[in-house]
């Protein structure tokens, strides 16, 4: 694997602001993208993106569900707060509460039941803004709960579930940090219409792609930064982007996919499904399941001569590998890199940020900014291909690893050799992040805080780093560096239309999309070389072999003649 | 002994032969292109275009081992030795002396030892090791299981790959043999009409004239 070169971009981005007027490229970034910072992540207001789900007819609405939840007397409020609506749902759905606390939407925990590791976002770390633990109070934002500040915030107590940010249809509600932050950061959520908790309480329905959008499209700080196969252009997609949620088509939800009972679905890419399980959407049969196997079962093309031997690569292919030809389409672009060194440069005191990339849809997506450094962006991207058996190891904050090395955050596991792996397309997302270069492990950063030592708002790494570290009693060298990471993130999404399938030559060829991967033999680009060598002398030697007796012939009838 | 124009190569023969060749050298090109030495109709197209003349072709296969075997054709590829060294020696000495081919077809061979061996060694040992390779990369998906059989599939590939490079070697030695008679277009005629210069017996021709006229040209035409 290589680490790209690291272009001293930071050097432009100075350049564009001192003295960047001088040529084009450089100016365009000068005065409209230069902004002092305010706020900490890519937050935009997303509700105009957010459609809400489709009116139905009184016969739709009837058949759908058997309660209309704005006639209950239990919805009528007046509610003054979210867990006032919750112990409102909990006591009809009395055993809903008992179901979600153990959801990983909830708990932020996983123990792998494969490498036994703990997982989850209230441990990991990342190479986006690192890690969640001790940043409660910006990225519980994304928790499907009340008021998670810090450590003390306790799990059992179901009435601060939040039941309205899954299930809630207007599209008026929204989350915000859990604690102020820093004062640069204060302002980003202000100036929003205050919620109308019974219009809310009273629209809940099923999850819609909207519900799930609304944190899942914006992991990683913003806009499809961190999957690249979800992004805002899921809210309404056209087919090309995705044929199954395609608005004007089959209009799926993620749930459509993502089935499960009991509030646990199935999907998480912690532990994923990759075999070749056939349909399991019978009657009877079990709902937990989010493979494309589990509709289309293990032989999904049409049956004839090309789709036959389309058939015969399940056993070693992911159905991802060919339909999703490319991901961040329609638009959005999602991060590739990010630069942690670069953070921390101040103008007139002040952080502040660049817009240097413009993606599909015409937004500006930053380039710089000073509470988190360099990032670059990419559009329609080829995925890199790797054997995969569902199972990812993690680098955790406990790991020990090689700082020659480059880390990888997430490992895939999975070989040619192994009957369980796929061949399974990835967003590989490359990072140079702090990390405890006495220790020689990853570190947890204090980001968010409204005190001295939070990063973001004060810009010192050796506080951050110090404090992230002492507030989850780890163990810290004192000493920091900044080390290559890798993070990969498995495509899943923008399924494109048949039509629009990778070609076969993709990977059918010499240097083709599978690169050198092992553990196949894959006609268009193996060839034993033994046997071509032989083959093609054969065949020459044959040439040259007729064409010398030709002569030969020739030269001998005209000697007779003569 | 008279040398008459008989038919050797009935109308199936010659239907099977152009046909076989037009599919051959169709399978060829597909199939080299699948192998990864060019690109020219792009890899899913070619491997559509491989299989179904492919599956074309192992059918004249069947009706044409089933008219062979009907038919005692079969008889004219028992191998034998008899004449072999002579035509050898001719081919790689002779030739250039102006010497005339020491066979002569008779009505029970219509090839000469050599040549019939050529064939032989086609039909029994370089096309079956096509067709059973072909056909078990086509059914994959009946006997297929990833890892556990992936060994298969690299040694379908190889006697495939091989088999095809043989039969290049073969088309090659073939089409220049066309040119070694009196004339190339006396040689290709026969695959043509179907009718060409064959040594009878008295016997022999008696009985064409007598029980197979069509079979056997009038003396006018003979030479």
């Amino acid at each position: 694997m290589s680490i790209e070169k690291k272009p001293m971009r930071h050097v432009h981005v100075l350049a564009s602001i001192f003295c960047g007027l001088a040529f084009f490229p450089l100016a365009a970034l000068s005065s409209a993208d230069y902004k002092t910072e305010r706020g900490i992540s890519e937050y935009k207001d997303i509700t105009e993106k957010q459609v809400s789900r489709k009116k139905l007819s009184p016969a739709q609405e009837l058949k759908r569900s058997t309660t209309n939840h704005a006639d209950l007397e239990e919805l009528q409020g007046p509610f003054n707060s979210g867990p006032e609506v919750t112990r409102a749902c909990l006591d009809c759905h009395n055993k809903a509460g008992n179901q979600f606390v153990k959801n990983k939407h909830w708990t932020w925990s996983y123990t792998h039941p494969t490498t036994g590791q703990q997982l989850g976002k209230s441990v990991l770390i990342n190479n986006f803004c690192t890690n969640a633990r001790g940043n409660e109070g910006m990225c519980a934002q994304c928790h499907a709960g009340y008021g998670w500040k810090d450590d003390s915030y306790d799990l059992g107590n179901q009435e601060n579930i939040d039941c309205l940010v899954c299930h809630e249809t207007t599209g008026t509600y929204y989350k915000t940090p859990t604690t102020q932050g820093n004062k640069a950061c204060s302002v980003m959520f202000e100036g929003k219409p205050p919620i109308d908790w019974v219009e809310v309480a009273q629209s809940v329905a099923m999850p819609s792609r909207k519900n799930c959008g609304t944190c899942h499209f914006y992991g990683g700080g913003g806009d499809n930064v961190k999957h690249g196969d979800l992004s805002s252009v899921l809210f309404q997609p056209p087919r090309e982007v995705d044929v199954h949620m395609d608005a004007e088509g089959l209009d799926f939800s993620c749930t459509t996919c993502h089935v499960g009972e009991g509030h646990e679905w199935e999907g998480s890419r912690y532990l994923m499904q990759v075999g070749t399980e056939a349909e399991d959407h019978k009657p009877g049969m079990p709902r937990e399941t989010a493979s494309c196997t589990s509709c289309h079962g293990d032989s999904p093309h049409e049956t004839s001569v090309l789709g036959l031997k389309l058939n015969d690569h399940v056993d070693r292919v992911a159905c991802e590998s060919c339909h999703i030809p490319e991901y961040a389409r329609g638009g959005v672009a999602t991060k590739t890199d990010w630069d942690w060194r670069t953070a921390g440069k101040l103008k007139n005191g002040e952080g502040f940020k660049l817009e240097g990339y413009t993606q599909g849809d015409g937004t500006h997506r930053h380039t710089y900014k000073s509470i988190k450094g360099d990032f670059k962006y990419g559009e329609n991207l080829v995925p890199e291909y790797h054997w995969f058996n569902g199972v990812m190891s993690y680098t955790t904050i406990d790991t020990v690893f090689d700082p020659s090395q480059p880390v990888l955050i997430n490992a895939m596991n999975g070989s040619g050799g192994d009957p369980d792996s796929r061949i399974w397309p990835f967003k590989p997302m490359h990072t140079v992040q702090p990390y405890d270069k006495g220790n020689n492990t990853l570190v947890y950063m204090h980001l968010w805080g409204e005190d001295a030592d939070s990063y973001w708002g004060n810009y010192d790494f050796g506080n951050a780093i110090r404090v992230g570290m002492e507030k989850n009693n780890i163990p810290y060298s004192g000493e920091y560096g900044f080390i290559d990471t890798w993070s990969y993130w498995p495509l899943n999404h923008m399924v494109a239309p048949k039509e629009n399938a990778l070609a076969c030559q993709e990977c059918h060829k010499k240097d083709g999309r599978l690169g050198e991967l092992q553990g196949i033999y894959l006609p268009g680009r193996d060839a034993n070389r033994w046997l071509d060598l032989i083959g093609v002398l054969a065949v020459l030697g044959t040439l040259f072999g007729v064409l010398g007796h030709g002569t030969i012939r020739m030269v001998s009838a005209a000697r007779r003649n003569n | 002994m008279p040398v008459r124009k008989i038919m050797v190569f009935y109308r199936f023969e010659r239907f099977w032969h152009w046909t076989q060749m037009l599919s051959i050298v169709t399978l060829l090109i597909t199939g080299f292109e699948i192998h990864g030495f060019y690109s020219l109709f792009g890899f899913d197209d070619a491997v559509q275009i491989h299989t179904w003349t492919a599956l074309l072709l192992i059918t004249l296969w069947i009706f044409a081992t089933f008219w062979l075997l009907a038919t005692d054709a079969w008889k004219h590829y028992i191998p034998t030795t008899k004449g072999l060294f002579k035509v050898a020696r001719f081919y790689a000495y002779g030739i250039f002396l102006g010497e005339h081919h020491p066979y002569k077809k008779t009505y029970r061979r219509k090839h000469n030892p050599l040549q019939a061996l050529a064939y032989l060694a086609l039909k029994i040992g370089i096309f079956p090791a096509l067709w059973m390779s072909g056909i078990g990369y086509l059914t994959y998906g009946f006997w297929g299981n990833g890892v556990a059989t992936e060994k298969w599939l690299v040694l379908i590939a190889l006697v495939h790959t091989a088999a095809a490079f043989a039969i290049a070697v073969f088309i090659i030695a073939h089409v220049y043999l066309l040119t070694t008679g009196h004339s190339t277009i006396e040689h290709i005629k026969p695959m043509i009409t179907g009718f060409d210069d064959v040594e009878l017996t008295e016997e022999e021709e008696a009985f064409l004239l007598a029980d197979e006229p069509l079979q056997i040209k009038k003396t006018t035409d003979s030479t």
